[in-house]
């Protein structure tokens, strides 16, 4: 057995109602595990894309991948391992941060990672926060001792870099 | 599509049928339907069916005048449309209240809707007419109940890769998700267990809809597709329609040119190997390619074993041929796999049934795989050149390739000594039928001039082994589902489908199965098919009972049935012509007499209990260690352990 990567697929599939069903269904009748899965509209209004994070060694991707591409109403598979990318991720963050110090060290923290605070209330504050996903994970780490009310990441979107662009 | 327009529509095309029909049609039966004759029989004049052209394709060629000469049309309307320009000329099912104004389309068209019993027989013979022709098969059921009956010969479909498009109603739009009377979410439950299915709420997509459903389904690998049709958009109205040329299918396109580099590898392979075999499944008798299986076997001297959906596409009485291999195979054929220095598998999946423990199956050879389905290959076992393609086309390619071999005696010798080592075989006894005598008898009396369908235990197999298929389309069984009751009611479907030919159906069968879909005996004889049925009762479910012999310390826990009906009078009380047999010496004039009598025809063959099917690999065991010897087979079975085995 191959060892194990964590992969990003990238599927271009027909806005048609059941696809994400249908490919919800293949990961559990499989046992596929996926870390996180997001669908959004592209720049064509009849696809969606769905960008796809598992981890999974080599002969089950390949296994992910074909059964993908079996789906009639999936246009583009594409694992994006090997693949320069831009990965981002978004993350709502609700810090409780009580008394007077503690609130203006947390917001500190937020403003370190160029994040913004989109609500303020007496007892806390929510903090949104874009990026690559190592840079998600620190600012959660950096806030967790202030007192983590509630949060919510959005996954992972990815594309292929241009292939003009400078690397 | 909004209410509004469902209800104007409805009261629109009520008003239209009114006027047409005083009674309201139920189904397209009844116009060739006589009345029962006195011993309450019913005696059928069926419709005579056109001859179906070579394939749906055929039938699709050029602008062809609608059956319906002006709008407005209903869904219905569009749907029956859609179908005869997809070449259907006939369909398995049940109406219900959601697809009246279906049936009520069906009533003028020239399209042969078949009433069956249960929707499970109507898709099974969907299934048998489109194995026996090689074309998309149609059945249908209402919303809820109808749906759900069509779940099992749906993955049936799935499992054996099947052309098959499922029509079902659906509740009318503004219900669905609310719980209705006989509502079913049938997209969802047959998401995992169809290529594709659709919901169709606006009727003007039904025409590109049903023409994606039969390219999907009978393209690439083949399979079940599924539309689900509420009630208000079947019963909406359209002045104009649109014939589309085009899909949407962006996404599809099955690869059916193999990469040339790749055949080229394995044309250098077979040049280098010395004991070369090909493994050939369902997906060459999709494919049509026996022709070049024959021409490779034969210029570069290789031996053929065949899966049992494979049966048919290599012909049995070729010298090249080796049996079928797996579980029940050969013990020659399961040699043969063992020690052969190249395997050549196509349109087969190396299931497991086949394979039995994988790093001990064909250890010795490195292996080819010629199938069209990308995520076929390398699923189970890695191999060394994969080609996805078409089989007939990327064997077409290869053939001009291969270096002819003048003679391979060595292993063909090999082969050959194998079989006479092994052949399959059991020993007669005096006053009992033998199940295996029966099957030997079948073949010798068909001589294989008929379509064989079977059902699922132990008769399945003995049927695998011991009736030579020459020819590909004329064996049908339920191998990836295993689904009993699937038998008679696909011998249905293969009888019309080949009833231009003037061919026969042999459903083998046995008390088991047959007994969950006998009531299609209606069908069969109300459309006077000349399906035959052999039931080889054994008064239990055989192939359960052998693996409580087996691997369960011979207690046989429910697997013996201690209430049988008599299938002579079952047969007759539906009208067909019905006999048993109990002793050998009868057993061939028996077999003589269900051949000649015209129409549906049953024989009840008394069959000992307690034989068993070998050779056997245990499930998950090696391919080369068969249990060959009933007398050794319960210690074997011991000696390797119960916990090597799943159940079946
Ligand atoms: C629908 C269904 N239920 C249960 C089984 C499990 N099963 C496999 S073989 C078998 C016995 C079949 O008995 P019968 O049809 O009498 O055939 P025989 O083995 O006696 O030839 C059973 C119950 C099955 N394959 N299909
Ligand atoms: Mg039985």
């Amino acid at each position: 057995m191959s060892g194990t990567n964590r992969h990003i697929i990238s599927a271009l599939v027909e806005n048609e109602h059941g696809v994400l069903a249908k490919v919800a269904g293949l990961f559990a009748a499989r046992g596929f595990n996926i870390e996180s899965l997001t669908v959004g509209p592209t720049e064509d209004t009849t696809l969606s894309r769905m960008t796809i994070v598992l981890l999974a060694d080599d002969d089950t991707l390949e296994q992910v991948v074909k059964q993908l591409r079996r789906v009639p109403t999936m246009v583009k598979v594409q694992d994006y391992l090997d693949t320069p990318t831009i990965q981002r991720e978004m993350v709502l963050i609700r810090v409780q941060a009580g008394d007077g110090s503690r609130r203006l060290e947390a917001l500190e923290v937020v403003n370190v990672f160029n994040g913004k605070v989109v609500d303020l209330t007496p007892k806390d504050f929510t903090a949104e926060l874009t990026g690559s996903e190592n840079k998600i994970q620190a600012i959660v780490d950096c806030l967790r001792p202030y007192g983590i009310k509630e949060l919510a990441r959005s996954g992972k979107v990815a594309m292929t870099r241009s292939p003009t662009a400078v690397r | 599509m909004s209410d509004l327009d469902a209800g104007s529509s409805k009261s629109e095309s009520r008003s239209k049928r009114d006027t047409t029909h005083k009674i309201p049609p139920v189904h397209a039966d009844r116009a060739n339907r006589p009345p029962l004759d006195d011993a309450g029989r019913t005696r059928i004049t069926p419709r005579v069916l056109a001859p179906a052209s070579e394939s749906a394709a055929a039938c699709r060629v050029g602008p062809r005048r609608s059956y319906k000469s002006q709008g407005p049309w209903s869904g219905g309307e569009i749907l029956t449309e859609a179908l005869l320009r997809e070449g259907v000329e006939i369909l398995f099912g049940i109406p219900g209240g959601v697809l009246l104004s279906l049936f009520d389309s069906f009533y003028h068209a020239p399209i042969n809707m078949i009433l069956v019993r249960h929707e499970q027989g109507a898709g099974h013979m969907a299934e048998g007419y489109a194995r026996a022709t090689g074309r998309v098969g149609v059945a249908i059921g209402t919303s809820g109940p109808g749906a759900t009956n069509l779940v099992t010969p749906i993955t049936d479909a799935w499992m054996d890769s099947v052309p098959v498009v499922f029509l079902t109603g659906q509740v009318a739009s503004n219900l669905i998700g609310a719980d209705a009377f006989q509502e079913a979410d049938i997209t969802g439950i047959t998401r995992p267990i169809t290529k594709h299915n659709y919901l169709v709420k606006n009727a003007d997509d039904l025409p590109r809809v049903v023409k994606e459903a039969f390219h999907l389904a009978g393209t690439g690998r083949p399979g079940p597709v599924l539309i689900d049709l509420p009630k208000d958009m079947l019963m909406s109205a359209r002045d104009e329609v649109s014939w589309p040329e085009t899909m949407r299918l962006r996404g599809y396109q099955p690869t059916i040119e193999g990469h040339a580099g790749q055949i080229k590898r394995m044309a250098e392979l077979i040049a280098a190997s010395k004991r070369p075999l090909l493994y050939v499944g369902g997906g060459a008798i999709a494919s049509r390619c026996t022709a070049e299986l024959i021409a490779l076997s034969e210029k570069a001297k290789i031996p053929v074993t065949l899966t049992s959906m494979g049966l048919g596409a290599f012909p049995a009485e070729h010298p090249h041929y080796v049996s079928m291999l797996g579980m029940h195979g050969s013990f020659a054929a399961n040699m043969a796999v063992s020690h052969c220095d190249l395997l050549l598998a196509i349109g087969a999946r190396f299931d497991d049934r086949v394979t039995g423990r994988l790093d001990r199956f064909a250890a010795q050879a490195k292996k080819v795989h010629v199938d069209i389905d990308p995520a076929s290959v390398s699923k189970n076992v890695k191999v060394d050149v994969p080609i996805v393609g078409d089989a007939a086309t990327v064997l077409q390619a290869l053939v001009p390739q291969v270096k002819p071999v003048d003679a391979r005696a060595e292993w063909l010798d090999q082969i050959a000594a194998w079989q006479k080592e092994h052949p399959y075989g059991y020993s007669r006894r005096e006053g009992e039928i033998l199940p295996q005598q029966v099957l030997e008898s079948i073949a010798k009396v068909t001589r294989g001039e008929c379509v064989y369908t079977t059902d699922v235990g132990q008769h399945q197999m003995w049927a695998c082994q011991w009736i030579p298929v020459n020819e590909p389309h004329r064996f049908i069984s339920s191998c990836g589902l295993g689904t009993m009751g699937f038998g008679f009611p696909a011998a249905v479907g293969a009888a019309f489908g080949v009833r231009s030919q003037g061919l026969p159906v042999v459903c083998i069968t046995s008390d088991g199965s047959f007994q969950m879909c006998l009531q299609e005996l209606a069908v069969s004889v109300g459309h006077q098919l000349p399906v035959k049925i052999v039931i080889l009762n054994n008064g239990c479910l055989g192939m359960i009972r052998q693996w409580q012999h087996m691997f369960f310390g011979e207690r046989y826990s429910c697997s013996e049935m201690n209430l049988q009906p008599d299938f002579v009078r079952l047969a007759e009380a539906y009208g067909a012509s019905a006999t048993r047999v109990a002793d050998p010496k009868d057993l061939n004039k028996a077999l003589k007499w269900l051949m000649a009598t015209p129409g549906t025809a049953l024989l009840d063959v008394v069959t000992a209990r307690g034989e068993n099917v070998y050779p056997m690999v245990p499930a998950g065991g090696a391919s080369d260690e068969m249990i060959l010897d009933p007398k050794e087979a319960v210690a074997i079975a011991q000696r390797l352990g119960f916990e090597s085995f799943e159940a079946d």
